[in-house]
């Protein structure tokens, strides 16, 4: 009835693409979300017209196709010759990507702690990191985590962009084997059943918080 | 550092048909919105239906849409159903791949905007005489429309960035393909990616503010 040439083998290929995918979404989540509390925490404190340049060049990271900048860092790198591997710039660009929406989504979560809250923090004698380290972090992060889990989804699929530079991740590594076996609806069924598995939970862990934190229920 | 001479000029000289393409990368950004919105609607009426069946078409359409990547989607329609004898076009597969991919997060929005509106009001537009029809034209969507604007105008910008997916699959008339077309017969790469996202951030934020000013028309009260 059903049969296919997919191997044992050509399962763990995929199973290697998706850890290539994981890996890059890891390295890229991690130093956006560094890059992203400080810019965040930049702009509330720099204000808005002071941090008008940051603002403009994180907006540009936004606006553009991440394709367009996975083509465009991947050109620089071999035009200033820094001989970065493919596995480097991709991360490079996607953490910058990341940072510039997980700055706004630190900026919301910094807002959204009440100015009298913190000027009763000062007024108790703690200093501004105290204030930001015990009254700020975690209110804000009550309000961000749901969005930042997201965003992490987010530039996991994202991630499937990079295969652009020839690296082999998920999407990839399945129209590798998708030109090899010619089934491509198979392979790609199993290819879009493993990044659902990956993101569904985590999606749903997202919104369950977001309805467990929403701050007036 | 730089052992490399820049020519703006021939990327420059390309500038009018790497317009020509941006003006297909907003045709397929509008035209996958418009098939969007439309199945959108149709896929939270599907969910509020009551039926089984309905919403849980409805349901899977909305959660593979939102967890697998857009380029997946896309590779979904011009290589996956090949299986099934259709062969469609890089332009078609495009389409149809982003409009997909918006449908199901539109429908998302639309559900939201319309958890925002209390049930009482539909209620009371009965209860003054009108038809389930009226209450809904008249009543709840004005405010849902509020509500959904500005994630709509959003998924619009994303629509956009989403066409430049189409050169993966072939695609050789927007503005991502036109500009690969040309960094393939010259090598100058950075220069004429650098042009093209110089075109697709002025889109980006010509969009935004096109919406931003038709809101502040729209939703004056």
């Amino acid at each position: 009835m059903f049969s296919t040439a997919l191997t044992w083998s050509d399962l763990a290929f995929l199973a290697q693409g998706a850890a290539m995918t994981l890996a890059v979404t890891a390295v890229s989540v991690a130093a956006g979300t560094l890059l992203g509390i400080l810019f965040g925490v930049i702009r509330v404190q720099a204000g808005p017209y002071w941090s008008m340049p940051l603002t403009f060049v994180l907006d540009v990271f936004r606006s553009v196709p991440l394709l367009i900048q996975l083509v465009l860092a991947n050109a620089f790198q071999s035009i200033a010759k820094l001989g970065w591997a493919p596995f480097t710039t991709s991360c490079v660009v996607l953490s910058l990507y990341t940072a510039a929406y997980c700055t706004e989504i630190v900026r919301g979560g910094i807002s959204s702690v009440p100015a009298t809250t913190r000027r009763a923090a000062r007024s108790l004698g703690m200093t501004w990191w105290q204030d930001m380290r015990y009254i700020v972090a975690p209110l804000a992060t009550r309000v961000s985590l749901p969005s930042w889990i997201g965003l992490t989804l987010g530039v996991m699929k994202d991630s499937a962009l990079v295969l652009w530079l020839g690296l082999i991740e998920l999407l990839r590594a399945s129209q590798i084997l998708v030109t090899r076996l010619q089934e491509p609806l198979f392979i790609l069924l199993i290819c879009g059943a493993i990044y659902f598995l990956i993101s569904f939970p985590i999606a749903r862990l997202g919104g369950y918080l977001e309805k467990r934190w929403s701050p007036n229920d | 550092m730089f052992n490399y001479t820049f020519h703006w000029n021939q990327a420059l000289k390309a500038l009018p048909q790497m317009l020509d393409g941006a003006l297909i990368t907003l045709q397929i950004a509008l035209l996958s919105m418009l098939i969007g919105v439309v199945c959108a609607l149709a896929l939270t009426g599907f969910r509020l239906s009551g039926n089984r069946a309905l919403s849980g078409f409805a349901t899977a359409w909305i959660e593979i849409a939102r967890n697998t990547p857009a380029l997946f989607q896309i590779y979904m329609a011009h290589f996956g159903l090949g299986n099934f004898g259709i062969h469609l076009s890089p332009y078609t597969a495009l389409l149809v791949g982003i409009a997909f991919n918006n449908a199901g997060y539109l429908a998302e929005n639309f559900r939201g905007a319309l958890k925002a509106i209390p049930d009482t009001q539909a209620r009371a537009g009965r209860s003054l005489g009108m038809t389930a029809l009226q209450a809904f034209r008249y009543i709840i969507l004005p405010q849902m429309m509020r509500v959904a604007f500005l994630p709509t105008t959003n998924q619009m910008v994303w629509a956009i960035l989403m066409t430049s997916l189409g050169v993966t699959v072939g695609m050789n008339t927007d503005l991502a393909g036109v500009t690969q077309e040309l960094n393939a017969r010259s090598f100058r790469t950075f220069e004429f990616f650098a042009l093209a996202a110089v075109i697709y951030y002025v889109i980006a934020k010509a969009v935004t503010l096109a919406a931003r000013a038709i809101a502040s028309r729209m939703f004056r009260y």
